[in-house]
């Protein structure tokens, strides 16, 4: 057996004993997705089993090295245990934006104590972080922002507001944009880390046209963050935030096919009904389903692909925009099929039938994915510049 | 197996793709087509391809050939869309041999070698009427003497007037059967059509054709698994073509948006088409990583091929189609001239859409694969 096979085959064994049976079924909504940190509450006993065995195994951030919480698999092997998961559909033991985001920039930009402290924290999902980097007046011009860090000798006071702070008031803690230098646009951000509980940081939900509230404004009123709290060098925290951008791109683009390989045309035939040829009975509906899962199958493969790539060197560095746009389109495209595929039904907005308005709710958050993270403009100015190199500001 | 080219791969197209763009650029087919060639391709051309073993780069070793797989002859195929290269590739190495080696015995042994050797050109008469539509064959094929007896008519048939061999697709009794018709067998007419990209097929009639029974290539009635091999690969080849098709059209709109001024500004300054070629590369790169993918399942032998070739096929035919769209518009004026490139792109495209089913055709089979 080849080395390749025999990891495999340990892989399914070791998912097949410690996985349990409630963590194969599929996310049904948020609830289903365990985030950690310090005010978690497992949903239940397997939630909590699951992700301990992860922990213990380094099965949550499998690719990091092992002395900061990981399993230390090669890019092939992280591909088989993800292959393997996704064969007894077993859901992630844990999510959050210390893994997908923090952990990568630290992984790049931070210190050796650094790293084995919060690289550890963030594996057994111990702290939640949140992210904070939009202002009021900075949106897609992110560059602009305000939020400014005094100088105090040993210490910033920080004063200014961040908004979609995404679960601001479930978080921990807080990786942030600041600036340190006023005169100096690009080289006067600091990438500070700092408590969520610290003297001077409040929270406020904001009511989307959802009717959920997963982002929050965030208002710092002089808050004290020690000199030793920043990532990379003080002022050149752009270079983290861009680099932590490519993940965001990279974590947004990935979900935005919709992880299973459930035909939306196959899940609708059902409820639709079919006619005497066994074809959906709406033949333009039928048409627009076959044309986006044609679509969808297609963005799985560039995923694939991309991520191999990605791994190994070989992509362009930009080319996480291209990802992110696609993705994103794709994933707003899918939920309108799903509006109109559940016709009168999708549009209950609290009745038990529809679980509150469960599809009329993610039809409208996904509104968001083409602005989060950078606005599908956004993405093609930089596709059209740092990849086509067309000219112009 | 990682879904990027490894290092012979890669090797491959370094060498490949210097050879088309320098022997056989856009030039080249200018020129057949302006000399009103009456064969279709050059067989000088297809003299060099064989000195580097390409036309049997998919037939297996057993039979004089190099064992490829569907990777290997996309990145031929890539070049040869790239640079609008006439060549019967597609069809006699890429289509034919995947039958011929999905079939095996007589008809493998007599004409694999001789495809590998460069000397047999082989069509393939599997449509009947304006679309394709493989599943509902009329041609037929009844016992007569030693042999059947062979009626119908096929269109869009590339090179199916100058092919050593035309692949036969006809209905037996319990099934559908594949022939092959040698060039000389009586009461076979091929009548070639010029096609908007210069390319020629041919409406090809058959009238009480009669072949010996060692002309069925596998078993009577077993035809339709070695039509779906070569439905499979050709299909599969010509998604690659458009991939090449689409990004040599696409690289040339985007080098031309970088030397055109208007309005005392470079016209890819504006973002009103730098979001159009940026939206057109995410096209491109789906594309390109779809057909990889296809190729691949493919040469695994997996059961999911089928389904991602259509995916394939439906994926590269839109990206290349906007690319080829996008070209000609965003050249303005000059892109409607028949001196400029950008319009033989989008010829080319138009006929590589159309073989082997088009975007809507293949739609249409990734929602019956999925049960809708």
């Amino acid at each position: 057996m080849s080395e390749v096979d025999a990891f495999r085959t340990e892989v399914r064994e070791w998912l097949q004993a410690n996985c349990p049976p409630e963590m194969r079924e599929p996310v049904r909504d948020e609830n289903d997705i365990c985030w950690g940190g310090r005010k978690w509450v497992f949903k239940n006993d397997a939630q909590k089993q699951w992700l301990e065995a992860c922990v213990q195994k380094g099965y949550t951030v499998p690719d990091w090295p092992k002395a900061y919480g990981g399993a230390g698999l090669t890019a092939e092997q992280t591909k088989i245990l993800k292959q393997e998961m996704k064969r007894i559909n077993a859901r992630s033991p844990l999510d959050s934006f210390g893994i997908w985001m923090l952990g990568p920039a630290l992984l790049q930009f931070g210190t050796e104590e650094q790293k084995v402290h919060y690289l550890n924290q963030i594996a057994r999902g111990e702290i939640r972080w949140c992210q904070g980097y939009s202002e009021p007046g900075s949106g897609s011009d992110l560059v602009s922002l305000q939020t400014f860090g005094e100088d105090k000798g040993d210490h910033w006071v920080v004063n200014g507001s961040k908004i979609w702070t995404s679960y601001a008031d479930k978080a921990d803690w807080i990786f942030c944009l600041v600036r340190t230098d006023k005169a100096n646009k690009y080289q006067g951000i600091t990438f500070m880390l700092f408590d969520m509980e610290s003297k001077g940081v409040t929270t406020k939900p904001i009511l989307l046209i959802s009717g959920n509230s997963p982002f929050c404004e965030t208002f710092f009123d002089d808050v004290e963050v020690p000199k030793t709290q920043f990532v990379g060098q003080v002022n050149r925290g752009w270079d983290v935030a861009k680099y932590l951008l490519g993940h965001e791109r990279e974590m947004i683009s990935g979900g935005g096919a919709g992880g299973d390989m459930v035909s939306i045309g196959a899940l609708f035939a059902k409820s639709l009904g079919k006619n005497d040829h066994g074809e959906l009975d709406d033949p333009i509906l039928r048409a627009e389903m076959a044309a986006f899962d044609t679509d969808v199958f297609a963005y799985r493969a560039m995923g694939e692909r991309f991520m191999d790539m990605w791994k190994t060197g070989r992509a362009h560095p930009a080319s996480s925009n291209m990802m992110k746009y696609v993705g994103t389109e794709l994933n707003k495209r899918r939920h309108e099929l799903v509006m109109s595929g559940g016709g009168s039904d999708a549009l209950e907005w609290d009745s038990e039938e529809s679980k509150g308005g469960a599809r009329a709710r993610s039809w409208l958050r996904t509104k968001a994915n083409s602005i989060e993270g950078g606005t599908s403009e956004v993405m093609l100015n930089v596709i059209a510049k740092r990849i086509l190199d067309l000219p112009g500001a | 197996m990682p879904l990027y080219h490894n290092d012979d791969q890669a090797m491959l197209k370094d060498n490949v793709a210097p050879f088309v763009a320098e022997q056989a650029p856009v030039a080249h087919l200018r020129s057949l087509r302006d000399s009103a060639d009456a064969t279709g391709f050059s067989r000088d051309l297809w003299a060099q391809f064989t000195e580097m073993g390409l036309p049997g780069m998919l037939v297996p070793e057993a039979h004089g050939g190099l064992g490829m797989g569907h990777i290997e002859a996309g990145i031929v195929l890539e070049e040869i869309g790239r640079n609008l290269t006439p060549s019967p590739f597609l069809a006699t190495s890429v289509g034919a041999v995947a039958a011929l080696a999905k079939a095996g015995g007589t008809q493998a042994s007599r004409w694999l070698p001789a495809i590998a050797s460069g000397e047999a050109i082989v069509a393939l008469a599997i449509d009947e009427g304006a679309k394709h539509r493989p599943d509902r064959i009329a041609t037929t094929a009844t016992r007569a003497g030693n042999g059947f007896r062979l009626d119908g008519k096929k269109s869009f048939v590339l090179h199916g007037h100058v092919a050593d061999m035309s692949i036969v697709a006809a209905k037996t009794d319990g099934g559908i059967t594949l022939f092959a018709v040698p060039k000389d067998a009586k009461g076979v007419t091929a009548d070639p059509r010029r096609l908007v990209d210069s390319s020629l097929a041919s409406h090809v009639t058959l009238d009480g054709v009669e072949v010996d029974a060692d002309a069925v290539i596998g078993e009577v009635d077993a035809g339709g698994e070695i039509l779906d091999a070569l439905l499979a690969a050709t299909r599969t080849g010509a998604a690659a073509e458009m991939v090449g098709v689409g990004q040599g059209a696409m690289d040339m709109t985007v080098t031309y948006l970088k030397e055109r001024k208007q309005f005392g500004k470079l016209i890819g300054e504006f973002q009103g088409l730098q979001h159009r070629a940026a939206h057109l590369y995410g096209e491109m790169e789906v594309a390109r990583a779809t057909v990889m993918k296809a190729q691949q399942l493919l040469d695994e032998g997996s059961e999911g091929a089928k389904l991602m070739v259509s995916v394939a096929k439906a994926k590269a035919g839109r990206a290349a189609n906007l690319a080829v769209r996008e070209g000609v518009q965003m050249h303005g004026g000059i892109g409607m001239t028949d001196e400029y490139d950008i319009g033989l792109y989008m010829k080319r495209d138009r006929a590589l859409a159309e073989f082997m089913g088009d975007v809507h055709y293949h739609i249409d089979q990734v929602a019956r694969m999925n049960g809708y």
